[in-house]
Formats: C-alpha cells, structure tokens, sequence
C-alpha cells in the first residue's frame, strides 16, 4: 500500500501560485498553522484562500500572497477580530467574497459531490447575492406533481455554487501511514468537505501511526477522514499552534495576545515576524517553548 | 432587595423573546442575551436547548462562569449539524447589530464601502441564513445614530424590505419578533413592517429614544418596561455572578 507521508517542503512545492486552496479548521480552532507558516516562507502569489477564517486568512492575507478570499467570518474566537485581515481590509488590498457559513458548507458539498450548486435559503435578501453579481438564483422545478410543496409556490432559492478548490489542507490529531485520519476533538467542522471537494489533498497531523492503529488514538468513528480523501501526509507535531487543537492542546491565548499586541505596532510587528514567521517550523517550535518555559 | 440596573432590566426583556418558544434551540450572542436564554429556560422556557457555544447541548441553565470542563452535556452538535438545525426552523437566536435599519436589516460585516470598509467587522457569519429561515432577533447595547441607521453598510441579516423583494422563498419563515437595545424594546408592528418603539426602560424618555435613532420610529402605545421581578433577580445574580452585564450595558 502506498506510503502517503512526506514533508513540509515537499507538501508546499505540490501546491502553485494561482491557486484556490481550502484551509480547515474553524476560526482559531484546529488550523494547519505549520503549512500557513511555510507558504509564508515560500514563493508562491497570486492565491485564492477558501477558509472558515481565523489567523491562517490574517497571516496569509497580510503576506500579499493572496488575491481573494472567499469567507463568511474572520475571528481569532476569543478576541474577536482578526488584526492583520482588519488591516489588508481597511487598505482595500483584497477581495473578499463573503459567503452565508451555511452556504460555505453547501459550496464545499457541491464540490464533493460533483454538482455545479446546491439550493438553500439562506443568502436570499442579503448582500452575500445582490453584491456578487456571479451568484445566481433557481426557481423550485417541483411546481406541481407529488413533489410539490404549495408553501414555495412560485419561490426561488439561491443556487449556491460548488466551492471547487485546486488544494485543500486540514490539520487532524492523528493521520496513519496511508492516509487515514481522525478528529479526536469535539468537532470535526467542514474539513472531510475540503478535502472532497479538492484535487491535491493534503493532512497534516500532530502525529502518523500505522495503518490500521488509528483506533488506538480514539474511537474508530472518530476516524472519519479515510484515504480515498488523501494525498499527502504529513506529520506536524504542535502544527495547529497557536489555535486549538482539542484534545491535544487548547489555543495558545498568550501567544494570540501577543499576536494581535504586535500586529497593532509595524516596529513590534517586525519583532514579531522575524522571531516567529521568518522561520522555518523547528525554529518556530523552538522558540514557542522558550515561550513556555519563560512563563513557568 | 438590591439596586436594580439598566442590564437586569434589558435581560428580562430579552428573556421575554423565548417566552412559549417550547423545545428549540436558543442561541444567544453578548452577555445580556446569555443571561437572558437562561433565565427564560430556569423560568417560563423549561425546554429550551443551550449549547456549550463550541459542539455540545449542555443541560441545565448554569451561571455564565461555569469552566467549560464543569458543564454537563448531553448531546453533540458539531458545526455541521447547527446548519440542519438552522434550516429546520427549531432556533431562534439574539445577534448583536453593528447596525440595523428601520426594516430590521442588520449588519455585522464591514462599516463603510464593500471594497475598502472603514472598519473591518467580524464577517457575515451565518447572519443571511439565519435571518429567513428562524426567528431572529437582535440585541444592541449601545443604541445610538451610528447603529439604529437609515441605511446599514452590508446586508447579514434580512430585513422586512429585503426579504419581501426576494420573494416567497425568502419570507416563508423570515421573523423577527424583537429588538432590545439598551434604552428599549422595539418591535417590527409598524406600517409596513418597520420597527416600532414597544418599551422604554425606566428612566428613559421617548425624546431620547427618537435621538438616538437614525430613523423614523413609529412610536404607538408606549409603555415601560417591566422591571425584573424579586424571583428573576435572585436568578440574574446567580446567573451573572461577577457583574459581567453591567459592564455590557451602559446605562
């Protein structure tokens, strides 16, 4: 069986700039940071980031790396804005499609599925349409017949479009060998979409068993990522720092403090971005535990 | 008893939303509309479902403080299964406003144009869906020009105006039953569904409340709030141990 592990470095030469790339996680919860860290650090421009929002669309955004997002919220959860997104925005340096989080979640399983949109209510009435002239609307085709509900008579239902992605990333507890993972967490979000509605599929993970012992990080049915969603493995100890990664760690809320106090300061900032981002992950590492251990 | 503040009074007003809501699931944003699922739940709505604010329902209706490792919990709801529970109708959740109109649009968004915002808010988050297809109500603390507004920035949640132009499919299940600011409590009986002064807490004038709005209310039989009663206070406290509505609420 194929051995789907490989590293950082090799995970970000698959991907190219140009690219629309899905990133997992929620907010700043369970993102895989380590990889929005070494996209930081690499050449490609030009991308669409498709996320659920937290610090890895504020980092990336900031970076000039990006062309467009395509998002319902961006939140650091516990603080509530985003300090670099807020900056890119209010200098007008990006487009933003904001998307209904409910739609977010039809347009990755249209993707999925291989349809071009799934119907939904939401969006109708608000700017999520009448601002993008490229979402469209479609009538009920069950007008009559056994199908047909008399209450939608005449209604139409925003179409939400299929969130097709060139790459998708997500960051798992644990992956196996072949490509296997699992959400030992308390929600596993959206991230089994992203990587469906992906081309290149890419895991990382806090740490990779043999194939056949994810059972023994959790329950099996926790194990809900399978190998017809994977391409790449790769294995990312602390790699959702500093967002959450229930139950192996909780977010870093000291070092988000200390994020979004440097990010307020572009002499601060520069600290900030050379101890921490102009890095590659094992110094990154290295210096989150010197962290640690100053606090203790 | 003690003193009685203007964040007791809004929480019993908001409370007052989830009255005979029976068995649905109430989602509330700020520290009033919090207190308030609560107290409603420990009070009139015995069967209303909180969740943890992260994937679980919690069981009981226990003080704000309570650690999240001290919460009981008694089912799942990963984020996936929220939407099957917005697009069925059992919710009625309280957001918060950066701004709402006079046909209860609100936004959350972005204050100031689309491409380059003035200020860079929080996003839609689930605003669009929630507001047609669940009853949606708002919570405002700081009622004032700049968030009671002729016009608001972004569309999130769909107004009367809006949600009618788009159609059957769009009012089949849009309701929004109340807003609470912190100097009333208003509702959408105006002509042509716009929002209407209902209360005005004690100590506050209509003159105040027209001041303060960026638009014409309609103003119909207005009466005070009620003030909490003695039983509700008691639970407030307990609910609210440290204060944290006073500091949410300016008087």
């Amino acid at each position: 069986m194929a051995d789907k592990r490989t590293t950082l470095a090799e995970a970000v030469s698959r991907l190219e700039s140009g690219m629309t790339i899905g990133i997992g996680g929620w907010g700043s919860r369970r993102k895989p940071m380590a990889i929005v860290r070494a996209i930081l650090n690499s050449d490609l421009t030009d991308l669409t980031i498709v996320s659920y929002g937290g610090p890895d669309v504020g980092l990336l955004a900031n970076s000039g790396k990006v062309r467009k997002v395509i998002a319902g919220f961006v939140t650091l959860d516990s603080i509530a804005l985003e300090p670099l997104w807020r900056q890119v925005r209010q200098r007008g340096a990006i487009e933003l499609q904001e998307v209904d989080e409910g739609l977010f979640y039809l347009g990755l399983q249209a993707a999925a599925w291989r349809v071009p949109f799934l119907p939904a209510r939401a969006g109708l009435g608000s700017d999520v349409l009448a601002r993008y002239p490229e979402m469209k609307t479609v009538a009920s085709p069950y007008v009559d017949g056994p199908f047909a509900d008399p209450a939608d008579a005449g209604a139409t239902f925003l179409a939400m479009p299929a969130l097709r992605l060139d790459a998708a990333i997500v960051h798992a507890n644990a992956a196996d060998t072949a490509g296997n993972a699992t959400f030992t967490g308390p929600d596993p979000y959206f991230d089994e979409l992203f990587l469906g509605a992906a081309d290149l599929r890419i895991v990382t993970a806090e740490r990779v068993v043999e194939n056949g012992t994810l059972d023994t990080v959790g329950p099996l049915a926790k194990a809900t990522i399978h190998r017809l969603l994977t391409d790449l493995v790769v294995e990312t100890p602390n790699g959702a720092h500093f967002t959450s990664c229930a139950p192996d760690y909780d977010r870093d809320e000291a070092f988000q403090k200390a994020y979004v106090a440097a990010a307020s300061d572009p002499e601060a900032w520069a600290a900030f971005a050379a101890r921490y981002l102009a890095v590659d992950e094992a110094t990154y590492q290295a210096a989150v535990l010197e962290d640690l251990e100053n606090r203790a | 008893m003690r003193d009685i503040t203007r964040a007791d009074i809004c929480i019993a007003a908001a409370a007052e939303a989830w009255r005979g809501a029976g068995e649905i699931m109430a989602s509330p944003f700020g520290t009033v509309p919090m207190v308030a699922s609560r107290l409603a739940k420990r009070t009139f709505s015995p069967d209303l479902v909180l969740t943890d604010g992260e994937a679980a329902i919690i069981v009981g209706a226990p003080p704000i403080t309570t650690r999240p490792s001290d919460l009981v919990r008694e089912a799942a709801v990963p984020y996936k299964t929220i939407f099957s529970v917005v697009w069925s109708g059992r919710r009625h959740i309280m957001m918060q406003a950066s701004q709402i109109d006079r046909f209860g649009n609100q936004n959350l968004s972005a204050i100031g144009p689309a491409n380059q915002p003035k200020v860079q808010l929080i996003g839609v988050r689930g605003a669009p869906g929630n507001s047609v297809n669940h009853k949606t109500s708002y919570w405002v603390p700081d009622h004032s020009t700049k968030t009671f507004v002729a016009a608001v920035d972004t569309v999130c949640g769909v107004g009367y105006d809006r949600a009618e132009a788009a159609g059957p499919g769009a009012t089949r299940f849009h309701d929004l039953p109340l807003v609470v600011s912190n100097l009333g409590v208003f509702d959408f009986s105006g002509p042509g569904h716009t929002m209407a002064l209902r209360s005005m807490h004690p100590g506050v004038t209509v003159d105040e409340v027209i001041a303060a709005t960026g638009f014409d209310l309609h103003i119909g039989d207005v009466v005070e709030t009620p003030l909490p009663t003695d039983e509700q206070l008691a639970i407030i406290d307990e609910l609210d141990p440290k204060g944290a509505r006073d500091r949410e609420v300016k008087a």
